[in-house]
């Protein structure tokens, strides 16, 4: 145990750092919570749909819901909360560098780090792919449910996973028309639930199908698709034209491990979570003792899984700063474990839980 | 389905984000024409609730708009107040700014401005 007085700090205010900080913060740690937007709440506030899941694990309750109680209770526990600050740099002794403002710079001595940094959405690059109009669906559903604009008329969707049918049904909300849902898989990849929606919507859904070029002048008027073969091949012969304006990517997402490389924590590629990421135990610590990684950043998840992987590093770590004793963070950790396997259920929870389980492994062998 | 956009692709009504809270507004220049924007809404959503589909022009002519909205790919960047590179998506709206498009880089305009900008 030490309690050298240094802070623990908490970079990335989405849910899984906002959930770090108020375990920290809630046992007496001291605890700077740091994030590059002006708000917090990561992307949380996009999510308007209804969370699954038990009671306990806020199911039913839409995302920016959770995102407001989150703020509410880090407010009401008097978090350092620095919006707008960007760390740009880790050194040796957990020396953290930010940048506040884009214009005023300053290290600061971290005791303890927990890097919850996040996903990045990926790309998918066909001819045309530049054009004004294509964008991740991530990006339309940041402009359509927080900032209330809508990009387009009519949407083609790449990706059938949980992100393209939400994000389907929630252009549909916004007043927009999708034209089509594709699939380069020969089987549809999200939720039963929501994948009905935008179904029962009369949106058609293709399997096996990939976009092969987008068409416009100076932004997207067509996009053109095709069957592909069992070798992912477009097969000649089975183009169909679309007339879009939009065209949103749901290709998968990709941990956000900068910070974590910088850090110099030890890296596992575990494709089935997003691909390259930092190895971590039990407790989501690093393969540095002090280094703790939470949320996307750690196998790109969910939401709700985020919030209980940021909650068993800050137990862990207020236990390991000198916060709480030993049996409160057993007894801690282990009520959170349950709730975080109770998420990982199901089809796709169960293959999250098995690739999880390999990158604890992956830390033992580090 | 359920919503209601404005003239300006504003979703005024919503079935579960509910009616668009009143905001202030705030006059913003894109390419010297001015255009109602929402205090603390990013650059990014003025020009889109204003139709405006090309942000910026590669260094050989090719157009680009957004891409992942939260600050990370750079397709948005348009010259703010002279300073060119600026990610629209991630930086609010201010009375008075000037947006303009660039070509490639873009280059410095605060030259002449630099003092009183400080
Ligand atoms: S759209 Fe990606 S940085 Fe702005």
């Amino acid at each position: 145990m030490r309690n050298d007085g240094k802070p623990a700090v908490v970079i990335g205010a989405g849910p899984a750092g906002l959930c770090a900080a108020i375990e920290l913060k809630k046992a007496g740690a001291p605890v700077v919570l740091m994030d590059e937007n002006a708000k917090p709440g990561g992307q949380l506030f996009k999510q308007i749909h209804k969370f699954f899941g038990s009671q306990e694990h806020k199911a039913g309750i839409r995302g920016f819901d959770i995102g407001k109680e989150l703020l509410a209770e880090s407010l009401r526990l008097g978090i350092d909360v620095r919006l707008k600050t960007e760390v740009v740099g880790i050194e040796a002794g957990l020396k953290v560098w930010a940048v506040e403002d884009r214009s005023k710079s300053y290290t600061f001595d971290a005791g303890t780090l927990i890097l919850a940094t996040g996903a990045t959405e990926n790309a998918l690059s066909f001819p045309g792919w530049t054009l004004p109009g294509i964008m991740t669906a991530g990006c339309a559903q940041t402009l359509i449910n927080v900032h209330r604009v809508l990009p387009g008329q009519r949407v083609l969707m790449v990706g059938s996973g949980n992100v393209g049918v939400i994000v389907a049904y929630q252009l549909m909300q916004a007043g927009a028309q999708v034209a089509a849902v594709i699939e380069a898989l020969p089987r549809l990849g999200g939720y039963g639930v929501h994948t009905a929606k935008v179904r029962r919507a009369g949106v058609p859904f293709y399997c096996s199908t990939t976009i092969i070029r987008a068409e416009g002048r100076e932004s997207v008027e067509r996009a053109v698709i095709a069957s592909i073969d069992a070798k992912f091949q477009p097969i000649p012969g089975t183009e169909q034209t679309l007339d879009v304006d939009t065209i949103c990517l749901a290709v998968g997402l990709t941990p956000s491990i900068e910070l974590a490389c910088i850090a110099g924590c030890k890296q596992i590629y575990i494709p089935e979570l997003g691909g390259t990421m930092p190895a971590h135990d039990e407790f989501m610590r690093s393969s540095l003792e002090s280094v703790y990684v939470v949320g996307d950043i750690a196998g790109v998840e969910e939401a709700s899984t985020a919030m209980e992987e940021g909650r068993l590093a800050g137990i862990h770590a207020a236990w390991a700063m000198g916060y709480m004793d030993e049996t409160t963070m057993k007894t801690k950790t282990e009520e959170t474990k349950t709730r975080l396997k109770a998420l990982r259920q199901g089809v796709f929870g169960q293959k999250r839980f098995e690739a999880k389980k390999r990158i604890v492994e992956g830390r033992k062998e580090a | 389905m359920n919503a209601e956009k404005s003239p300006d692709s504003r979703i005024v009504k919503h079935a579960v984000l509910g009616d668009m809270p009143a905001q202030k507004e705030v006059t913003i220049y894109f390419e010297g024409k001015p255009l109602k924007a929402l205090e603390g809404e990013p650059i990014m959503a003025t020009l889109v609730a204003a139709g405006v589909t090309v942000f910026r022009y590669t260094k050989k002519g090719s157009p680009r708009r957004m891409f992942c909205g939260i600050g990370r790919c750079t397709d948005c960047v348009m010259t703010v107040d002279g300073v060119p590179g600026v990610r629209t998506c991630v930086t609010e709206v201010r009375e008075g700014m000037r947006v303009e498009r660039q070509q490639g880089v873009g280059s410095w305009k605060v030259q002449a401005e630099a003092s009183h900008a400080q």
